[in-house]
This record gives structure tokens, sequence and C-alpha cells, in this order.
């Protein structure tokens, strides 16, 4: 029975149940999410016909072609890798799976430009590893003997492969454990073989699983500049960066971000088209499936097999960080106090950035929920849905969106305070590393809001209801009632966001200010003259750091089944 | 004596992908100070929607809901639900599992000074049977012992109306028939007014004065319990009366006051 009726005044429930304030708020929240892509827009409309010709002609194809075959190598890369590895622990039994099943993360805790740095010198002609296969096979010359070069297209794709396969493997792994051991119990008693299995019942199961994973890999590949850079592979990334920083053209810069763009609308369609599928299908929770015992020499190929990845991923990079951090110590004696104030400006921003992307979090998930059962969406649902897609912004592609919102800022704040006070402070936001909490703020809003959300998801909607019946507003229920029942959700959120910005590579070239380095833009530099000396350091900072998160993942995920 | 409670041809609506969807449908029914209503009916009829637009939870899209005079709903009134003066009991009892007992009960008299505060809660832990208890946290309890605490902190800032949202299903047989009569006996010695909301028409007559039996959206009759036993206002009422009435005689529920005793008008 469907009627018509007369329409309330706007949001009236709405507001009565959420409180103008916390509304407002998350509107304005999402507009600065939006901020810097309508500015990028208005940037490249900018940027004369010839301008756009020139790009069209010199560079786009090149950074385009390298561009779409990286994504193409790196996707398949991490679907073979992280689905392989998901299947291999669920279904199979061997010695060290259980070790195994967590370790697979790790390769998480490395950025793709450490993994980069530490494979380019490892891999060096005259370095470590093909020093040894030239001593082993009886060369003397790096001459006579030496591997393909690490640095082309195919070497990215392997680096950024090895390090980004544990996104599908998580989401996989999910899948299977939580899905399938019924349906492939079935399918087993009607006479399949394992293999059989995972083709026609298991691998079609994950495809949205797949499809989320590979999607998450491919914006961090998209996202990734130090390891293309050092690689030598000209994307489109790359192509922003030197568009901007050595031609100081933002109108290019702008034209090839929107470029980028397309491809991130592609990949958050691919994400949300998984996402809608896995729901469907997860709607039953089953037992995790029984694995089959490998033994003698089946268990050791297989562990040896589940190894590979972690070993390429992680082991190799971080022991190599390890040795190079331990000789430059032994050898200097300390380390430099540039690099000492590097890692204070890291922690200072990173922790800035993890306050204000949590406060922001909180809003937009508060605004975000609702006490009626009636309502099917309401504006506070729609501000946390455009608040999350910071995520996707490339780096390079926020901060030139970003570069014309702050110049607009600091122009009004000089204009009001000269008018004001008689002083014209100069650049506020572009001079400081303001500008560098905001860029972090809006990429890793996502990570914060999808942890509070979902922390608020598991609070009974009836503790609210309760509240507001017992005379305590909005407001006073978030602080009195969800806060304190949220506090886990929080440190997660923190912790989570805390280590991105510390690792944060890309948007950090283009926004900090004239002489401050942070940890990863030293190593950056580091990489980029090929110096070589504190960079290992630093980077070793970096990812131990980084396996804070990884350990904290590890520890929630599903239990593996005997 | 014009009613506490008045609600008034009120329609209930749903957001659905369709457009709204109707699920109470012109409903009135008004209830006198110190009296304890029930919405009774199947689940699905709607009654728990009512429940949630009194307190304030869901917009109303015709109609208007007063108490005490105040308009409290209507299409372009919409008093938020903590400036309502209404408490509710809610079905799985929402006790903040962060607080102790004390504070739980405590939670609504944040305007109170400390010593008023704390005289309140004893008081109300007393009336409930709980006065050792307000140190134990929710989950320390049994289930019969939350629902005592639920009540106390839902009566502890004096409402003038307070809703039952099935407010004894999640216990078992012989608890909820206890504790059926102990609020009834609580809310009578108070003077408290009550909506209660319920499926189960033995919990319905054995607590209250006034009985809406709903069914798609509608109220089909608002009567006493004797009434509604004796003059039903249609074949459905008489139907789905006898039918519960017949399935409770013969589960053996509610012995001490059997549907046609336990009417007190």
């Amino acid at each position: 029975m469907n009627r018509r009726f007369p329409s309330l005044p706007f949001g009236l429930a709405a507001r009565a149940e959420n409180g103008a304030g916390w509304l407002l708020l998350a509107v304005l929240i999402a507009l600065a999410v939006l901020a810097p892509v309508a500015s990028l827009a208005w940037a490249a409309a900018g940027g004369s016909l010839a301008h756009w010709s020139h790009l069209a002609a010199f560079v786009l194809p090149q950074a385009l072609a390298n561009t779409a075959l990286l994504l193409i190598g790196v996707g398949v890369l991490v679907t073979l890798l992280g689905t392989g590895a998901a299947w291999l622990v669920t279904a199979y039994d061997f010695p060290t799976r259980r070790m195994l099943s967590w370790a697979l993360l790790l390769p998480l805790a490395v950025p793709t430009y450490i993994v980069a740095f530490a494979y380019l010198d490892l891999l060096h002609p005259i370095g470590p590893v093909q020093t040894a296969i030239r001593a082993l096979l009886g060369y003397d010359s790096p001459r006579a003997f030496r591997l393909p070069d690490l640095r082309s297209l195919g070497g990215a794709v392997l680096v950024l492969g090895f390090v980004l396969y544990p996104y599908v493997y998580l989401s996989t792994r999910a899948m299977f454990m939580t899905q399938a051991a019924s349906l492939l119990e079935a399918a087993r008693t009607l006479g399949a073989g394992r293999l059989e299995v995972f083709r026609r019942v298991a691998l079609p199961l994950a495809r949205p699983a797949i499809a989320v994973g590979v999607s998450l890999a491919l914006l961090e590949t998209l996202n990734d500049i130090g390891a293309s850079e050092f690689l030598g592979v000209q994307t489109l990334t790359v192509s922003v960066y030197t568009t901007w920083v050595t031609r100081s053209d933002l109108a290019g810069a702008a034209q090839i971000a929107l470029t980028m763009l397309v491809f991130v609308l592609a990949l958050i369609l691919l994400e949300r088209h998984g996402r809608r599928r896995q729901r469907y299908a997860n709607t039953q929770r089953m037992r995790p499936m029984q694995p089959q015992r490998l033994r003698g020499a089946a268990g050791v190929g297989a562990a040896a097999l589940g190894w590979l990845p972690v070993l390429a991923g992680f082991v190799a990079p971080a022991g190599y960080l390890v040795v190079e951090t331990a000789k430059r110590l032994h050898r200097v004696g300390g380390v430099s106090d540039a690099l000492i104030a590097g890692a204070f400006n890291t922690v200072g921003i990173a922790a800035a950035a993890t306050l204000l992307t949590l406060a922001a979090g909180l809003a937009v998930a508060w605004a975000g929920r609702t006490l009626r059962e009636s309502a099917r969406r309401h504006p506070g649902r729609a501000c946390a849905r455009i608040a999350s897609l910071g995520y996707a912004l490339p780096g390079t592609v926020l901060a030139i969106g970003l570069l014309g919102p702050l110049a607009l800022v600091d122009d009004a704040l000089n204009t009001v305070l000269s008018a004001v006070a008689g002083i014209a402070p100069g650049l506020i936001l572009m001079g400081s590393s303001l500008a560098l909490v905001l860029a972090y703020t809006i990429r890793f809003l996502a990570v914060s809001a999808g942890a509070i959300e979902a922390g608020l998801a598991r609070v009974p909607a009836s503790l609210e209801q309760a509240s507001r019946l017992l005379g305590e507003s909005a407001g006073g229920t978030l602080r009195r009632v969800h806060l304190p029942l949220l506090k886990p959700a929080l440190a997660a959120a923190a912790l989570l966001v805390f280590v991105d910005a510390m690792k944060e590579l890309p948007a950090t070239l283009l926004l900090r200010p004239m002489n401050f380095d942070t940890l990863a833009t030293w190593l950056y530099a580091e990489a980029a003259r090929g110096t070589y000396e504190e960079g290992a350091v630093a980077a070793l900072a970096i990812v131990a750091t980084g396996l804070l998160p990884v350990i904290l993942l590890a520890r929630t995920q599903p239990k593996t089944g005997h | 004596m014009t009613a506490l409670l008045d609600v008034d041809h009120i329609h209930l609506a749903y957001d659905t992908p369709g457009g709204l969807r109707t699920v109470v449908e012109d409903v009135s029914f008004a209830l006198d100070r110190g009296a304890i209503g029930c919405l009774l009916g199947a689940s699905g009829c709607g009654k728990t929607t009512v429940l949630r637009a009194v307190a304030g939870f869901e917009p109303v899209r015709r109609g208007h809901i007063s108490l005490d005079g105040t308009v409290l709903s209507s299409p372009c009134v919409h008093v938020p639900p903590e400036r309502r003066r209404v408490g509710m009991m809610f079905q799985d009892y929402a006790l903040f599992p962060h607080l102790t007992v004390a504070e739980n009960v405590g939670f609504g008299l944040r305007r109170r000074s400390g010593d008023a505060r704390r005289a309140r809660v004893a008081e109300m832990l007393e009336l409930v049977g709980l006065a050792q208890a307000g140190g134990s946290y929710p989950h320390e309890l049994s289930g019969g012992q939350q629902q005592r605490v639920a009540l106390a902190r839902s009566l502890a800032p004096e409402p003038e109306l307070l809703l039952l949202d099935e407010p004894f299903s999640n216990l078992d047989v012989d608890t909820r028939e206890r504790l059926a009569f102990e609020v009834r006996d609580i809310l009578k010695a108070t003077g408290h007014t009550a909506i209660l909301v319920t499926h189960n028409q033995a919990e319905a007559f054995a607590i209250a004065d006034r009985i809406g039996v709903m069914t798609g959206g509608r109220i089909a009759q608002w009567d006493t319990p004797y009434n509604l036993h004796h003059h039903p206002a249609d074949g459905f009422v008489a139907d789905f009366i006898r039918r519960d009435a017949l399935a409770d005689r013969r589960a053996g529920v509610f012995r001490r006051g059997g549907p046609a005793t336990g009417a007190v008008g």
C-alpha cells in the first residue's frame, strides 16, 4: 500500500535524532573530501588546449601504457599469489601452516617504495645476490653474467606484486573460511577431487572477494610513486609529480591527475561490485573446512611454496634493512641529527593527523547512524559515504587537488587578518605542515570512519534509545555511552591511521614545507640520489612501526581450523 | 478528566525503494493518568512501530500524539526523545554494559545534585528489590534481575509515561509470570501511566486496564479486557481472543490470574 503523504519539513526527524550540529559537521567533512576533485577539474580546465595537446602527444601515451601494463601485471600476480596462498593454507595441512597463515600478511608492513629500495641494492649487479650467483657458477666479472635489470616494467610488477598480494589473500581467505566449508564438502561427496572443487566451487565463490582484494591492491599500485620512480617506470603518478615539481605546470599536472581518476573510478566500481556480491553470498555462517593433511615431501613442498611470497615480500627486504642498519650504526656509531629531526617530524604530523582523522571519522560515523527503523537513507549516511572516498584518491592526485583550496583558504585568512589586525601572516596552511595533516586526514578518513562504524554497529541500537529517553542529548549519549564502548575500535583505528600516515610518501613529497623531511621523504631523497647512506635506517623504522597493525590484523583473523 | 496520552489518527510509514510503505494506518487511542494500556497483536501488526513513534524514534506522517495536552509528534512537530518525559523498558533491557547497576539507574538523573541522585537511586533499587546490587555490573545479574534494573532505570527520572516493549519475552515462563505481576504492582503503587506492547494475550490480560487488539496496522478494538471478552467488536477480535485463551489454558501459563479474572477495570 503506497500512499502519498504531505512531506515532512526537510530532515525534521533527522535533525531531532542526530542534532543539527552533527549533520552540519558531516556535510562539511564530505565537502572537504570533494574539494580536491572539484579543484582538479577547475585547474585542468584552466590549461590551454595547446597544453593538453602537448601532453597528449608526448607524455600521456607512454605514461598511460606503462600504468595500464603495470596494473594488469600486478593484478594478475596478486590474484595468483593471494588466491593460491589462501587456498593452500585453507585446504591443506602441512608443517608450519598456522604460522604461515599469519606470516603471509607480513608484506603489508613494507611500503612499495621501501621494497623497491631494498631490492635495487640487493639485486644490484655488484650486490650480494648476483655476486653469490656468480661465485656459485664460477664467473668472475659482472660483465660475464648478470640477471635481467630490475629497473624495468617487469621488475616493477614483481616488486609490487610481492608486497601487495596480502590484500587478495586477506579477503579471499576470509571467504574460503566462512563460506566454503559445507559447500566444498557437498562437492566432495558428489565426487569432485580437491583441485576440481577449487576450480568449480571455491574459485567462483571467492570471485567477489578476489575483486575486492585486487581493487585495493591496484589502488595502492596507482598510488605508488617511489617504486615506479626508483625502477624507472614512467607511470601517470610519476608524470603528475614531475609535471608539477620540475615544470611547475599546475594545469598539466591536474589534467594527468584527472586521467588517473578514470582508473580510480573503475577500481572503486570493481570494489563496490565485489562487496555487493559478497554480501549476498555471506548470508549464512558455515563451519571452517577440514584441511587435507600433507605428509613427507608433499608437506615440505607445500610449506616451501607457501613461504616463498613471505620470503620475497618481507624476509628478504626486511632482513636487508636490518643488516644495512647494523652496518651503518657500527661504522658511524649513530644516526645524523637531520634523520632524528625527520623522525620527530614524522611522528608529530602522523600523531596530529591521527587525532584529526579520528575526530572526523567519529563525527561522520555518528552522523551516519539513525534512530529510525523506517529510514532507508538519510543525509548523514550519504555524507559518510562521500567522506570515505578519500582512500581511493592517489596521494599525488589528492595533493595537486588540494593546492587550489589551500591557496584559497590562505588568501582568505590573509585578507581577513590584514583587514582586522593589520598583519599578513603569509602562507598559513601551505607554508606549514598543516597542509600535510589535512591531506592525511582526507586520505585516511575511510580507515577511521570504517573502524568506528564497525564498532558502532556492535553497540545495540536500544542503548542510544534508552539514553535519549533518559533525557540525554545525541552528543551526551556519544560521550557517556558510545565513546566508552568504542575504546577498542578507536584504538585500532588510531593505530592504522598513524602507521598509514607515517608511511605516506606521494602526497608528502608534494605538500611538505621547505626543508621539512619525514622518514619517507628522507628515504626517497637518498634513493633518488643513489647515495644509500641512512636510507636503510629510516626504512627500518617505518617497517618496524608498520608491523604493529599487521600483528593486530593477524590477531583478529579467523582461526585456522584443524 | 482529559486523557494523559492522546494518540489521534496517526499514520506511520517506512521508506522503501518503492516509496513510502504505510505500516500503521489511522490508529487512535487515549490513556488516562495512572492507567496501563496494552497493544496486543501478532508480530508485524505495527504495535512496536506505534510505541517507537510515541517514544519519538519514528516520525508521524499524519495525525498527532500528545502528552498532557502538549503535542509531541505531528507532521510538523517532532519533539526529540530526550525532551518527551517518556521512559521505556526495552525488550533486550538495553542496560549500559560499562556502567554499574547504580550508575545505570542514575543515568537519567544528571541534573540532580549528587546527594539527591544517590537517594533516588537507592530508593529505586529498593523499590525493585535490588538494594544490594548497586555495585554489580549488568552481566553479573540474572535475566530477571536485569529486567528489574531496567524498570528502576526507566522510572528513576519520573517520566510521565512508561513504555514497555515486549518486556517479558526474554524470560523463562516462571519468571515471566512472577515479574509481570510484580511490574503491575510497582506501576500501580507508584501511580505510573504505562503502555505495554506484547503478542502474549495472557500477559496483556494480566497487566492492562485497556487493551488494543491490532492487526494489519490498525486497531481492531480498544477496550477493557472484560469487554474484549464479552463484547468483541468483530469476528477477528472474537477469534483472536478465543484462540489465544485456549492455547494459554492448554499451556497452563498465568495460573494465578487467568485471562478472565486478571482484568481490573
